[in-house]
């Protein structure tokens, strides 16, 4: 049976297939970085079972390796890629020679990955028997990204070293940004086990004056926002708040819908995911696969937005909340 | 009583931000500060941060369409989008981006987030699209104006999967929020929570749509070029409408 474990064994695979080419050009700090990436991808599952178990020294080595990440990223330099006017025109000349060909594969990726997600909802198909039903719609994106990447290659002629030599490209043009979201994940993890959460939420409830829903209403949805910027994730605030000002005041105290301030409350979180570049795989990383120079360029252009969804949604709140 | 010590780690991430450290840094130490101050031991603190590592790993999944978009680039996929994008002599830059805003956000209603995403679709496809609607009707873009139309792109695409995502089937955070909800005896159906998400999910395109309607308005007044290629002879005069 195809689990996530299979498609992460393939991105440690690229990961390792990069760290190999950036060694053969002597960039060893690069290196030494996707290869360190490589560990979670290839080895995770055989580390969290480890810890169960009470031996933690591999995830020990694992919790280093993550210190490691940190000192690289600080001290690696990104590649510059220079685009060379000779490639421009190969790339011109080939998009003319195959036209609309070239969609087949990369519409492939979502076509794929949609069939197999309402197929599995079809009992005759049976897609559930070979693929883990728990995390189909990820591990579908891995199988149809696989097959795109033979479809194409096969289309275009090219070698098959090419998905390796390609792939890197893209890690390499992206760099140790890729691995943002992965260390802010974790930084979420280690604040919520060692009671950051619990902290916030006890001088939260200290500070505001708890007899006024709409001061607690407001208190809630700005604290989403702001907990969201600092952790880039409203996943990660969400509890936090919930539990400090949510369901005491709101829900308790003034007689709150539960289901609309949950469902609300989290959206109100995600005007702070649009404008923090903790949010990493939102804002930072379209601005390197962009190419953009200016670094907040996504959240330039998203700020708006969140501003107004924040009025609308604190608004939409204080109508619908109390009924 | 609670500790608030922990708290230390939170203030290094809003210090680290503020002075520009490497993010990747701040957060590391961010993480250590808030776990020394919690009094984990070091071996503790190292076990809890590679078994977090491992179990966040999913967040590495974007980088599984790396060989195939990489693949399909050189073959010239970028080019060929804008060249056919062209073919509709219709569509605008504001067009191009709703009409994605709209799919995007369908799409996400019904828990179909990872069928597009900034690796997938927004820089093989949308963002090169976007350029070529954008050049068309304004002339060659300015690098700058070129950088803002992109980063629109961007920006539409997380519109759409954040007030997408969630109203009809229970993912990621109807799930969350309905769990928060049973650990404190509150028994809710994933249904009646992802329905709340409406109004906003309405809210936000609307919004949205506004935005780059105005952006679109913006950047033909930005770009002096723009007016010269409305009003060459060649070209017949457009309505007042699409003057923008």
């Amino acid at each position: 049976m195809l689990t996530l474990t299979h498609v992460f064994y393939l991105i440690g695979a690229s990961l390792v297939g990069a760290a190999v080419l950036n060694l053969r050009d002597r960039r060893w700090l690069q290196a030494a970085f996707w290869a360190i990436l490589a560990a979670p991808c290839l080895v995770g599952d055989p580390i969290l079972a480890a810890n169960k178990a009470g031996t933690q020294w591999p995830a020990q080595v694992m919790g280093a390796g993550v210190i490691a990440l940190a000192l690289l990223a600080w001290r690696t330099r990104a590649r510059k890629v220079v685009d060379d006017p000779e490639q421009a025109r190969a790339r011109e000349a080939s998009a003319a020679r195959f036209g609309n060909l070239l969609f087949l594969p990369a519409l492939a990726i979502p076509g794929i990955t949609l069939a197999l997600v309402l197929g599995a909802r079809i009992d005759a198909l049976r897609v559930t028997a070979w693929i883990e039903p728990r995390q189909l719609p990820l591990i579908s994106l891995g199988l149809a990204a696989t097959l795109a990447m033979v479809l194409g290659i096969a289309l275009t002629r090219a070698r098959p070293v090419h998905g390796l030599t390609e792939g890197r490209r893209l890690l390499d043009s992206i760099g140790w940004p890729l691995a943002l979201p992965l260390l802010l994940a974790t930084l979420g993890g280690v604040f919520v086990e060692t009671g950051v959460g619990k902290a916030i939420s006890a001088l939260v409830g200290e500070v505001i004056p708890t007899d006024s829903a709409v001061a607690c209403l407001l208190a809630f949805g700005l604290g989403m926002v702001a907990f969201t910027a600092i952790m880039g994730n409203a996943f990660a605030a969400f509890p936090v708040m919930m539990a400090g000002i949510g369901l005491p005041l709101l829900v308790k105290l003034h007689g709150a819908h539960p289901a609309a301030l949950g469902a609300m409350g989290m959206l109100t979180g995600y005007s702070g995911t649009l404008v923090t570049p903790m949010a990493a795989n939102f804002n930072v990383v379209p601005v390197l696969l962009l190419e953009l120079r200016d670094p907040h360029a996504v959240i330039r252009a998203q700020w708006p937005t969140a501003l107004a969804l924040l009025v609308a949604n604190l608004i939409l709140m204080g109508v619908l909340v109390f009924r | 009583m609670i500790n608030y010590w922990p708290l230390l780690g939170v203030a290094v991430v809003v210090a680290g931000f503020a002075l520009r450290w490497n993010p990747m840094l701040v957060v590391v130490t961010a993480g250590l500060v808030s776990g020394l101050a919690a009094g984990k031991s070091p071996g503790e603190l190292l076990a809890l941060l590679g078994t977090t590592l491992v179990s966040n790993r999913t967040l590495l999944l974007f980088a599984v369409t790396f060989p195939a978009i990489g693949v399909l680039e050189r073959a010239g996929l970028r080019e060929r989008a804008s060249a056919w994008i062209l073919g509709f002599a219709r569509l605008t830059l504001a067009r191009l981006l709703i009409a994605y805003l709209a799919a995007r956000q369908l799409l996400a209603m019904v828990g179909l987030i990872h069928v597009a995403g900034h690796p997938q679709t927004v820089r093989p496809l949308l963002a090169p699209m976007a350029e070529a609607t954008a050049t068309r009707r304004f002339g060659a873009l300015d690098p700058g104006s070129r950088e803002r139309v992109r980063a629109l792109a961007a920006a539409t695409d997380n519109v759409g999967l954040f007030f997408g995502e969630d109203v009809f089937l229970a993912f990621g955070a109807v799930l969350l929020i309905q769990g928060f909800y049973d650990g404190q005896g509150i028994h809710l159906d994933p249904l009646s929570i992802g329905l709340w998400a409406l109004p906003t999910a309405i809210a936000a395109f609307v919004i949205h749509v506004v935005r780059i309607l105005i952006f679109e308005r913006r950047l033909a007044r930005t770009l002096p070029e723009a007016r010269v290629v409305h009003e060459s002879p060649a070209v017949p005069p457009p309505p007042p409408a699409e003057a923008g």
